[in-house]
């Protein structure tokens, strides 16, 4: 028989692809309220509100420019709770991802929603926007919270 | 607006818009060097440069993975002591910087072959750019005795050595 051979050395090691992204004049436009604390979003020529904005109008390719300012507040379509978030996740602690329907837009979009616990979330709840202290243009500027307890 | 909560109407501080986003893409591994590579740097902890030996045409491959990618035999337990002096095979003088690499600009990223060794090693050179050739003898600087790791950042870079410069047969396979 073969002695054993020694253990395999491990090591961490983490692989990054960081990149930054040009934003165009709608995204820069949403980014830049965003670390002004306003929410913008695009009106397309049916009247509908996309939010996030999008550049282009995805049923027929029109360029869109008009800009809106909507609530920071809404309503939760629909969620999952996060019981143990990994360290790249928003938040240290158990959260929800959840589609939310900002009022004011006719579209929904997955961000964070900061609740004390999986039972306080339910689909349809009211949640609003918590900025961080310091704000830069981001999507992680804010989370959401459920209204009661803000 | 009414349900805005902390702004109230207050212009923006900055003067900038906000045209670009960084975009932070990362995985986290735990690696794994597994048998072959870890008795690699197990020598190399010792200061010790160990390659493997292909039984099928005697090729010497270092670093070894452990198994020959020409003949697919593996190479067994046994490890061929190798210099630290080598000859430069290509290089490149790099002036771009890149946001992991600590190094100052320009700097020499050459292709070594070690003297013993039939596969190319990676590294860096501490020369004068205009100094840099094809064939131009080298040799290994390793940080202090007492720093040295499992680690191949035990070699700092290489350096040229008083030696004439290798035949270009010696080396043209590499190529
Ligand atoms: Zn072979």
């Amino acid at each position: 028989m073969c002695p054993e051979p020694e253990a395999a050395l491990t090591a961490p090691h983490s692989l990054e692809y960081t990149y930054k992204r040009s934003l165009g004049p709608i995204l820069s436009q949403f980014f830049t309220a965003l670390r002004d604390r306003r929410m913008l979003a695009v009106r397309r020529s049916d009247g509908s509100v996309l939010m996030p904005p999008k550049e282009y109008d995805p049923d027929t390719g029109a360029s869109l420019d008009g800009m809106i300012e909507i609530s920071s507040e809404g309503v939760v379509r629909s969620w999952s709770w996060v019981s143990k978030p990994r360290r790249q996740q928003p938040l240290d602690h158990a959260f929800a991802y959840a589609l939310i329907q900002l009022d004011g837009a006719d579209t929904t979009f997955l961000h964070v929603v900061d609740a004390v616990e999986e039972g306080s979330m339910s689909t349809g709840m009211r949640v609003a926007a918590r900025w961080k202290a310091e704000t830069t243009g981001s999507m992680t500027d804010f989370v959401f919270v459920p209204v009661s307890s803000k | 607006m009414s349900d805005r909560q902390m702004d109230g109407d207050k212009p923006s501080e900055h003067d900038e818009d906000v045209t670009l986003l960084r975009v932070p893409v990362s995985l986290d591994y735990d690696y794994s060097a597994g048998v072959s590579a870890s008795r690699f740097l197990r020598g190399i902890e010792q200061g010790k440069l160990l390659g493997q030996r292909c039984p099928v045409d005697g090729r010497v491959y270092f670093p070894s993975r452990g198994s020959c990618p020409q003949h697919a035999v593996t190479f067994g337990d046994e490890t061929v002591d190798l210099s630290d002096k080598g000859t430069i095979v290509t290089f490149s003088i790099v002036r771009v910087p890149s946001a992991n690499i600590p190094l100052e600009l320009p700097y020499i990223a050459v292709n070594v072959v070690l003297d013993g060794a039939d596969t190319i090693l990676m590294h860096v050179l501490d020369a004068n750019p205009e100094d840099v050739h094809m064939g131009m003898r080298v040799q290994a600087v390793w940080k202090p005795r007492e720093e040295w790791t499992t680690s191949t950042a035990n070699i700092l870079y290489f350096r040229a050595i008083d030696e004439p410069d290798a035949d270009y047969d010696q080396y043209k396979e590499h190529i």
